[in-house]
């Protein structure tokens, strides 16, 4: 495989853009989240790397056949989400809105880190970040949408985190890979895949597959 | 279990390779009874697909007896004889719900690359490159089907292998190219390329309500076919201008629709095909788009050309204003097999077409290179390559012992 898309010159996809103006800075947190800065309890230090925009942004989105509800089910229910997202190895509810979340980090070690609900709308989005304190420093929301006069349902992932420089950012930086746009649109097709055809296609490994 | 596998460029090996396993919780293995070597199969064999690694097995067209199935497939029963679609379809997606089954969205495990080169990636195919899964193809004794509560359709223990095995690609691909063309009473029909696909796409085009099929290629055998078997009109494009010859059967207007049944290999005699050859030859161009220019060029005002033969990279020197200048409708894809299935089955069964008729080799899966080689080079009058796996190879002695 590697070859061959060497072969045909595949470049790799590159980082959308960081810039946003200084002056919307709130539009752009609230953009993330669907959360008003400044609302929501705890210490400040997540909304501080994020702020104004600022860090690494990726946006993707998929559309199913799926019932709105069901879909939206699935993600509010977050132990689901390994099943398609490969960089994680666990996500527990641990209650009240907060969950533990442990991802594949540096030679084979974990990364783990807390992250809170701060916006939750039934079947319309889900907005969170990571608790203060935590070992990466990100934000994001999946929105659902019906398409097609409500026949197909839509899902849209916004995620944000803190550009490289600092430890939480470098692990999560780790996490998500060379190309998070790539990595995070191949999860939401495994979330697609799983939904719709109740199982993720493969072929069998080795060069006989 | 013994398989063809893909070594490079005009090179396949009969190799051992580890039997199929269930994978996939609504997948089936299937024994295969006979398989075919396809005309894509060639663009395969020719060097002119991309991602093919060294060992994958090759084979789209292929039956069986269905051995083991999934947790999730409730439809598939071992021991129940089908033909299975090249196309992987799991039937839940928009795409299969539009009954564009050739553009599942969710049988491609590869589906990021095919996005890189095409936009949005088409359906898993079985052993028809990485770009398209990396799938097992059926030029085997067994195969993994996945999604098989969807694609393999049950034949009734009547008909004979022979009889149904086309339904796999060659016999829907070709109905398929006719129905694009919009048939209407009393049209003509020109169909470039005599091969398999070129005389299921006349047959299709006759019961669909075409008045005359007009068949253009240059191998004999073949010509012989199609105005034997397929009742076409005949014209050999080495020895007649295709479109004066075209111009004049058709009183001067010009054939109503075109149906381009060659592909990205297309020969030619013509400045233009000397050209693609060189240049593709030099690796500056991928596809060599004779016959669908000579297509689109002689198309009547207003006409459909219709195109199952199969294109993979960038054409060089395409008409567009030809087609424009016309006003043509271009229609094109792999074939949304599971459309098709049932309907000719129908067909099949009521007698109306008997599909055996283009097979010309009945071999053993042991002599896939050779018969590769005879095909490719239209040796011995080879049109269709029937093999069955673990059966004896079945060759008349001593004729074909001399090809390599």
């Amino acid at each position: 495989m590697a070859t061959a898309i060497v072969a045909y010159g595949l470049s790799r996809r590159s980082l959308p853009g960081v810039a946003i103006a200084a002056a919307a800075a709130p539009f752009a947190y609230r953009g993330i989240t669907g959360e008003w800065p400044g609302l929501s309890n705890g210490v400040a230090d997540t909304r501080v790397a994020l702020a104004g925009g600022r860090g690494i942004h990726v946006r993707e989105a998929v559309r199913l056949e799926v019932p709105l509800e069901a879909v939206y089910a699935f993600w509010r229910r977050l132990e689901n989400l390994p099943r398609f997202m490969s960089h994680l190895r666990e996500v527990r509810d641990l209650g009240g809105g907060r969950s533990h979340w442990v991802a594949e980090g540096p030679a084979g070690a974990a990364v783990e880190w807390d992250a809170e609900i701060i916006n939750e709308i039934p079947n319309e989005v889900i907005g969170w970040r990571s608790m203060p304190g935590s070992d990466v420093a990100s934000a994001g929301s999946v929105r659902f949408s019906t398409a097609r006069q409500g026949r197909s349902t839509q899902v849209s992932i916004h995620l944000q985190y803190a550009t490289p420089g600092g430890r939480p950012a470098q692990l999560l930086a780790f996490v998500l890979g060379h190309d998070p746009a790539h990595m995070i649109r191949e999860d939401l097709r495994r979330m697609k895949q799983l939904l719709e055809a109740g199982e993720i296609p493969r072929a069998a490994e080795g060069a006989t597959a | 279990m013994r398989a063809v596998c893909y070594y490079g460029r005009q090179d396949v090996r009969v190799e051992t390779v580890p039997d199929p396993e269930i994978l996939n919780p609504r997948d089936a293995i299937i024994r295969v009874t006979a398989t075919a070597i396809c005309g894509s199969d060639l663009h395969i064999y020719g060097g002119y697909i991309p991602t093919m690694q060294k060992g994958d097995v090759l084979g789209h067209e292929f039956m069986g007896e269905v051995m083991e199935v999934g947790r999730e497939n409730h439809r598939l029963k071992p021991g129940e004889r089908v033909v299975v679609p090249f196309t992987i379809a799991c039937g839940q997606c928009f795409f299969c719900k539009e009954q564009l089954w050739s553009l599942c969205d969710n049988s491609n495990p590869n589906a990021w690359v095919a996005e890189k080169l095409y936009g949005y990636s088409a359906s898993g195919l079985f052993g028809y490159s990485h770009m398209y899964g990396g799938y097992a193809g059926g030029q085997a004794e067994y195969v993994r089907v996945p999604f098989a509560d969807v694609g393999p359709l049950r034949v009734p223990a009547s008909l004979r292998d022979e009889q149904v095995l086309f339904l796999s690609d060659v016999f829907p691909t070709g109905y398929m190219a006719a129905e694009n063309c919009q048939i209407a009473p009393g049209d003509t029909v020109a169909v470039w390329g005599c091969g398999p696909v070129g005389q299921f796409a006349i047959q299709s085009a006759f019961l669909l309500g075409a008045e005359r099929v007009i068949a253009i290629d240059r191998f004999p055998e073949r010509l012989a076919l199609a105005s034997s078997f397929s009742k076409a009109e005949v014209l050999d494009y080495s020895r007649v201008d295709v479109l004066d010859a075209l111009r004049e059967l058709t009183g001067g207007q010009g054939p109503d629709a075109c149906i381009d049944a060659v592909g990205l290999e297309s020969h030619g005699t013509t400045l233009d095909a000397w050209y693609d050859r060189a240049k593709t030859s030099m690796s500056l161009a991928t596809d060599r788009p004779h016959a669908l220019r000579q297509a689109i060029n002689a198309c009547r005002k207003g006409g459909t050309v219709s195109i199952p033969g199969v294109y993979g990279g960038w054409l060089d020197k395409f008409p567009l204003g030809a087609a424009f200048a016309k006003g043509l409708t271009l229609k094109m894809g792999q074939t949304h097999m599971h459309r098709y299935m049932p309907r000719l089955l129908d067909h099949i069964e009521r007698g109306n077409i008997d599909p055996s008729f283009i097979i010309t080799h009945r071999v053993g899966l042991e002599d896939a290179p050779e018969m590769y080689e005879a095909f490719r080079a239209k040796e011995d009058a080879c049109v269709k390559v029937v093999m069955t796996p673990g059966g004896p190879a079945a060759r008349p002695a001593g004729d074909r012992s001399a090809s390599s």
